[in-house]
């Protein structure tokens, strides 16, 4: 059993349905991303994770324990929010110590050592004493990891904390947030609907869509072999087309040029070519009218001198090449 | 077994459960039984006997009862027209034109929520009374009757209105005018075409709280009626003279009529008036248009000047020795006589109103909390959000009434409250809950709900959470609230004629007594003596407002 068992977790808001049939089991120390489109159950789900909303079925098991009727505060958790929601007539280190001057057992002085051990470890020690407001966005939200790793929680809960940073502070506290998750080696449910955050922060990923899980597994395994083609549509980029009845999928750096003199699986129309520094997408258009996208290094494009209009010939080695049964595409 | 009990409860927060509960068990105390026990005496002959609709038929067959309903009706329709327009024109000059001195208007029109209605009329006495200072001037009006009770009215209900449409005129949507502009649609056609459709839901609403007021307002007509009875002072004959408790019920439940019209007509264009002020709104640009301003500049003046020449009629009837005859400065009018109150009704008003605002504003910012903050408990809730709004529809004499039926009778075992000055701090609380109710709801709305999340993943209690995010956060709305109750109590009559006792009277009646006794120079005294109580507490208001202002600001700079 996993420190953190989600089993048959259904959730319905009147007649929508936000979570059905969830199972999930997520191992101590790992860090696992909730991916998925806007509106699929991943905030619910995080917050039944929490204890901050009540499924209508279904039980959490935390660490072997039955925690379905447990209470947010008896859960040992931390929060971060999309928001922060820091307190904003605290400064940042009276956030911090808000909650762990609940800790009856902690002396006033260790509590104090422990709050500014967190502000080192987020890099915000010369700003503790400042409000919410004078902050950037960036420190806002590791104020508010440091606020949610404070009290040492046993499990560390994100619900899209990155999404309101600008690109560039992204993702360098990307790299942060991993960072202090390994160091504490805290078991992280995080939630995004960034697939390249995923990709790169998570130990496993789950993928959601429309109230269910789709796939659970490694960036690996989800990148190369996803499960459903809702998974290989969502994440990166892939490209389909029917063969014999079936569904195939292949992705764009997959797909070898060949010579027209050799074997290949496919010709294609070239539409336009788009520069994207090492490689090059090429955006072509197959004989049955079906579209394709094919990426390979600007080199090859200029040595081959392909142009717009120009044919190419397409190989999909069999081992790329992923089939689903008909009526599985959305 | 604990954990079995446990299951049952799951997801019902216990703490929560019992303080939500506690807090409509007490609020269906004062509300929901008092008007029962109001509406079966409707029901009731004097002894006791089940009668059916035989008051309401005796009420109706007996002119001299019945024509109140009319004459009600008549003064509050008068009143509320020309207040709503009057209200309208300032707040349009206000919010619309480039007059100057816009905040010293501003805060003169609010001058008549501070006093009581019985001073109104008070100061109509001494401006156009048999003795007034007008009347003197050559200005000969039957007061006493109808004109007066009109004219108080305007005065009363004419602040109401003018917030109101100020609010309204306030957020204009500047595209319309521009688009006006565009189409060289001429100033006074701009002004019926475009800015009166712009407020017409509001003019709705303006006409039925000022005709509401008005309908159910006892001071007025209690000092300035003379022989024109309307249904606030019939049914204080009814039980106050008669003890005819039956058919003061049953004109308790006409003035409720009003009210509930209004709250009908309300809900239904709640559902159609969805906001036209879109994001892509631009504020308005104010043109220059010197004759604009001019009439409307002169509009503001007159009415400034009425006010203020009534409130220096007060001062003037209070600070001399007999008015007319001798104008010598004196504060004897200050030294009141025992029998009708002298100085301790006084401090018992600033007792109750005190009392009122700190209990009032602790109980409705909590009240406020658990329907904002708290989830699940679906059916409790939505019995608190019913009993919030009641209130609204509720006039003072009605409450004062059912508490006299529903406290007085021996039977009940809050009896001993009855008399104190508990009874009528709760009248107050009551009475004038819904506006603070929404004021503090208002304020909670904007802080981020994921405050009580974050607070319960560290296992910080609620109560804290209230008491160190919440409250602090809303403190501009709790100082709002508190100083909205203590302004009311300070100043109400209709609540409190039903339920004050001769050992804990209170300064709004005290003048009313005061007046009927012949001391006008006291009664003018004692009203000026609210006046600038309540005139401090706004004040004191203002300074903190703009204190925390300037330190929020200050702490933004560092
Ligand atoms: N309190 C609620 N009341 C009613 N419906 C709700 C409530 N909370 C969520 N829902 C609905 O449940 C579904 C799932 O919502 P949820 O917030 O979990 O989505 P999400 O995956 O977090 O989306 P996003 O990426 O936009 O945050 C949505 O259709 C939403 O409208
Ligand atoms: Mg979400």
């Amino acid at each position: 059993m996993g420190f953190l068992e989600v089993e048959n977790i259904t959730k319905k808001f009147g007649r929508q349905t936000a979570l059905d049939d969830i199972n999930v089991s997520i191992e101590r120390g790992e860090l696992v991303c909730i991916l998925g489109p806007s509106g699929c159950g991943k905030t619910t789900l995080i917050r039944i994770i929490a204890g901050l909303e009540t499924a209508d079925g279904g039980r959490i098991y935390m660490d072997g324990r039955d925690c379905t009727e447990l209470p947010a505060s008896k859960r040992n958790l931390g929060i971060v929010f999309q928001s922060y929601a820091l307190f904003p007539n605290m400064t940042v280190h009276g956030n911090i110590m808000f909650g762990l001057r609940q800790k009856k057992e902690l002396p006033r002085d260790e509590a104090n050592a422990k709050a500014l051990e967190v502000l080192r470890l987020v890099d915000l020690l010369e700003h503790k004493d400042k409000y919410p407001r004078q902050l950037s966005g960036g420190q806002q939200q590791r104020t508010a990891l440091a606020r949610a790793i404070a009290l040492s929680p046993d499990y560390l809960l994100l619900d899209e904390p990155l999404s309101a940073l600008d690109a560039k502070v992204r993702v360098k506290l990307r790299g942060e947030i991993r960072k202090i998750q390994r160091a504490l080696s805290v078991t992280t449910v995080m939630v995004t609907h960034d697939q390249e955050e995923a990709l790169t922060m998570a130990d496993r990923i789950i993928v959601m869509n429309n109230a269910v899980v789709e796939q659970i597994g490694t960036p690996r395994e989800i990148y190369n072999h996803p499960a459903t083609p809702f998974v290989a549509n969502f994440i990166g980029m892939m490209n389909f087309y029917e063969r014999e009845g079936e569904v195939c999928a292949i992705r764009p750096e997959n797909i070898a040029l060949a010579d027209r003199r050799d074997v290949y699986d496919a010709s294609a129309k070239i539409q336009s070519l788009e520069f994207k520094g090492p490689l090059t997408r090429i955006h072509g258009i197959l004989p049955g009218a079906e579209e394709i996208f094919v990426d390979i290094s600007s080199e090859a494009v200029d040595n081959l001198s392909l142009r717009e209009n120009s044919m190419i010939f397409l190989r999909m080695p069999e081992d790329n090449v992923m089939k689903y049964s008909e009526g599985s595409l959305i | 077994m604990p954990d079995r009990i446990k299951h049952r409860f799951s997801g019902v927060n216990l703490p929560q459960l019992t303080v939500m509960s506690c807090m409509l068990a007490a609020f269906t105390v004062v509300l929901v039984l008092p008007l029962f026990s109001l509406f079966s005496n409707a029901f009731l002959s004097k002894t006791g006997g089940f009668v059916g609709l035989a008051n309401y038929a005796r009420y109706f067959d007996t002119p001299s009862l019945s024509v109140s309903v009319w004459n009600t009706i008549d003064i509050s329709l008068v009143s509320t027209v020309f207040s709503a327009v009057i209200g309208f024109l300032y707040a349009y000059a206000l919010a619309r034109t480039r007059i100057p001195f816009k905040s010293f208007f501003k805060y003169t029109a609010l001058i008549p929520i501070f006093i009581p209605t019985i001073v109104h009329a008070l100061g109509l006495v001494y401006l156009f009374g048999n003795q007034g200072i007008l009347t003197g001037l050559g200005f000969h009006t039957e007061l006493y009757g109808r004109f007066g009770i009109i004219l108080s009215e305007i005065i009363f209900t004419f602040p109401q209105a003018f917030l109101m449409f100020y609010v309204a005129l306030e957020y204009a949507d500047g595209r319309l005018y521009e688009a006006a502009d565009s189409m060289g649609v001429p100033p006074l056609a701009k002004f019926l075409r475009v800015a009166l459709p712009e407020v017409k839901y509001t003019a709705v609403n303006v006409f039925f709280v000022c005709f509401t007021l008005a309908f159910t307002d006892f001071g007025a007509p209690k000092v300035i009626g003379g022989n024109y009875n309307v249904l606030a002072t019939d049914i204080y004959k009814q039980v106050a003279g008669q003890f005819n408790m039956n058919m003061g019920a049953v004109v308790g439940t006409l003035l409720l009529i009003p009210a509930v019209l209004s709250f009908i007509v309300g809900r239904l264009m709640d559902s159609r008036n969805t906001g036209t002020i879109s994001a892509k709104s631009t504020t308005l640009t104010i043109k220059k248009s010197r004759p604009r301003d001019a009439i409307f500049f002169t509009l503001c003046a007159f009415v400034t000047l009425s006010f203020l020449t009534l409130i220096a009629s007060l001062f003037l009837g209070a600070l001399t020795k007999y008015y007319p005859f001798d104008l010598s400065f004196t504060l004897k009018h200050f030294a009141f006589n025992m029998s009708t109150g002298g100085m301790g009704s006084y401090f018992n008003s600033l007792e109750m109103s005190l009392l009122t605002a700190v209990f009032g504003t602790v109980f409705v910012f909590i009240y406020a909390y658990m329907m904002e903050k708290t989830n699940g408990l679906g059916a409790l809730r939505k019995y608190g959000k019913l009993l919030s709004v009641l209130p609204l529809a509720l006039p003072g004499m009605v409450i004062g009434l059912s508490y006299i039926f529903f406290f007085n009778s021996p039977e009940n075992p809050l009896n001993f409250i009855y008399g104190t000055v508990a009874i009528l701090v709760l009248s107050n609380i009551l009475h004038y809950f819904s506006v603070p109710f929404f004021t503090a709801t208002g304020a909670l709305k904007k802080l981020d709900r994921e405050y009580e999340s974050v607070s319960e993943s560290m296992n910080i209690p609620r109560y804290k959470t209230l008491l160190l995010v919440s409250a602090p956060l809303s403190l501009p709305a709790i100082l709002e609230i508190f100083m909205y109750y203590f302004v009311n109590s300070m100043v109400t009559v209709s609540a409190v004629v039903f339920l004050y006792s001769a050992h804990f009277k209170v300064a709004s009646i005290a003048i009313s007594h005061m007046e009927e006794a012949g001391d006008i120079s006291q009664a003018a005294a004692m009203s000026i003596l609210i006046l600038l109580i309540n005139v401090f507490v706004r004040l004191l208001y203002e300074l903190i407002i703009r204190l925390m202002k300037k330190r929020a600001r200050r702490k933004e700079a560092i």
